[in-house]
């Protein structure tokens, strides 16, 4: 295994992982918010219906079929993965940068945020630290917590609902998640095209597309996400 | 024109080293090292120490002159080395802030200039051909496309200067390296040694202490010869495909 270990720890090799496990958190965010767009109450759902049915039976879903139970497996591994791997690189870069910092510096850049590509260290740290209270909050409340049910034709469900509704009615709350959606969107704005880039993938047909697909995708995903306790504060 | 230079003064390597202020009388014509030059003239004169500065070909092509001058490598103008920067791109009465190029891997020797040595180590690691490739043959009998060989002519125009590193927030080489792989690599001559020679100077580049690359593409804003970070995304490739694709297992 001794040139698969060489591969992984080379500078390349640690990058690809990054990529890799970016990429699949890009895909992962797409799906989780199909799903917490259920939340608001007029997407998928039944004006006769309690409030939070179809999101319920979709969490229920979610945390018991077997197939999205393994890929939550991978999902963990890749956070985990992608947060350690990206602060060893964060802080080899700084040791490679040196002590001696210019005492005048121009940054410029040939292409992209400049901002979001110098700071991807600090904008992962700020996503992971929302991802902890985000996880204590609503993940490990619906693996352990006592949380109240909801009864559907005689099915019972646990009411994640309830207990996120709850969240969304302080207001510190929902601009620190609408804050934590920033610097997603930062982070993805240099982030998406930079796995391609990262996996060798620069063409000049294909590259234009896809830092276009990238800044739609920074926008409009994190947008999305910050819009559900927005209107759910306001609204319902 | 008048100018007032701050410029980074170090004794030795482990010496610590401060700004010290000049005036200095220019021509706008003069280039930027033939004003130091005569900064260097009147410190002569005045039986003070010069300012250390490298400077080789002066005309642009052999990548010695480094120093970062407010802020950029090689100065304000893009696709300049400061050899070819002209003092006309400064305005009179303007303060200069002149530093060394700065990375853990470019430790400074005195005022502005630094070992740049890491980067020889690279080159000696795989930058070169070394099967045999014959005389020198018919200009057409070894077929390249036009677009392929165009490619490795943009890499080839690297000159070593090392300004990408200089720029890069994380003092990453893969411009320089992908720029060295690239120009051999699209070249059948180069081709022979492709997989090894990846191999071994990104290897080279870990063990120096250079960062990694977080595609931030401060490199190719700075670098004088306009070099690509495409080149980066083929280092990549030709990483990743001998790396995990070649047959040699160590
Ligand atoms: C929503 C979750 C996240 C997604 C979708 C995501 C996605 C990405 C992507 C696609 C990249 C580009 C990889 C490349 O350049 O090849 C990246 C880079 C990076 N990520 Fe994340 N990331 C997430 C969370 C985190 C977290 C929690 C950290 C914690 C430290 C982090 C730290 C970094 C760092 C430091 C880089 C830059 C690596 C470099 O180019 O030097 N990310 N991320
Ligand atoms: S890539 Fe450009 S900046 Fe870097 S060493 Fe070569 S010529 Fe200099
Ligand atoms: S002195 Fe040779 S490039 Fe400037």
């Amino acid at each position: 295994m001794s040139w698969f270990s060489d591969f992984l720890a080379s500078s390349i090799g640690r990058k690809v992982v990054m990529s890799l496990t970016g990429l699949f958190l890009i895909i992962f965010l797409l799906i989780h918010l199909a799903g917490n767009l259920q939340l608001m109450d007029f997407i998928a759902h039944d004006p006769a219906d309690e409030p939070g049915k179809a999101f319920n039976l979709y969490a229920k879903f979610m945390t018991t079929n077997p197939l999205i139970k393994a890929v939550s497996y991978l999902l963990y591994l890749s956070i985990l993965v992608h947060a350690i791997q990206g602060w060893v690189l964060w802080s080899k870069n700084r040791k490679a940068r040196g002590s001696q910092k210019y005492a005048v510096k121009v940054n410029k850049v040939a292409d992209g945020n400049s901002f979001a590509a110098s700071n991807m260290g600090w904008l992962g740290t700020i996503i992971f630290i929302f991802l902890l209270i985000h996880l204590y909050q609503f993940w490990l409340q619906m693996k352990l917590g006592k949380l109240p049910m909801a009864y559907y034709d005689g099915e019972e469900v646990k009411n994640l609902f309830f207990i996120v509704s709850e969240a969304y009615e302080s207001l510190g709350y929902v601009i620190f998640y609408v804050l934590s959606m920033v610097a997603i969107a930062y982070h993805l704005d240099h982030g998406f095209q930079s796995a391609f880039q990262t996996l060798g993938i620069n063409h000049r047909k294909y590259t234009p597309m896809i830092k276009w697909v990238g800044r739609a995708y920074s926008i409009l995903i994190p947008l999305g996400f910050a819009v559900i306790p927005v209107y759910m504060y306001f609204f319902m | 024109m008048k100018l007032t230079l701050k410029i980074w003064r170090q004794k030795a390597p482990n010496a610590k080293g401060r700004f010290e202020t000049y005036q200095v009388e220019a021509n706008p014509h003069m280039s930027f090292l033939e004003m130091l030059d005569v900064l260097n003239e009147e410190l002569i004169a005045k039986k003070e120490e010069p300012v250390v500065f490298e400077h080789d070909c002066r005309e642009g092509i052999c990548g010695t002159c480094s120093m970062v001058i407010n802020g950029e490598p090689h100065g304000p103008m893009a696709g300049t080395t400061t050899c070819q920067l002209h003092m006309r791109h400064f305005r009179d009465g303007e303060t200069i802030v002149i530093e060394p190029f700065r990375a853990s891997a470019f430790p400074v020797m005195k005022d502005l200039a630094v070992d740049r040595s890491s980067m020889d180590r690279i080159i000696q690691a795989g930058g070169y051909i070394s099967v045999n490739t014959g005389a020198a043959q018919d200009a057409n009998a070894i077929p390249v496309d036009k677009d392929t060989a165009a490619h490795s002519f943009d890499a080839a125009a690297c000159i070593g200067c090392g300004a990408c590193i200089a720029a890069c927030p994380n003092a990453s080489a893969m411009l320089f390296v992908s720029a060295k792989v690239a120009h051999l690599a699209l070249l059948p001559q180069g081709k022979v040694e492709a997989k090894r020679r990846a191999q071994a100077m990104v290897k080279q580049m870990d063990l120096e202490g250079f960062g990694m690359c977080s595609n931030i593409t401060a490199c190719e804003a700075e670098c004088p010869k306009g070099i690509s970070v495409e080149n980066i995304a083929r280092l990549n490739r030709e990483y990743l495909s001998s790396a995990l694709g070649s047959e040699t297992v160590a």
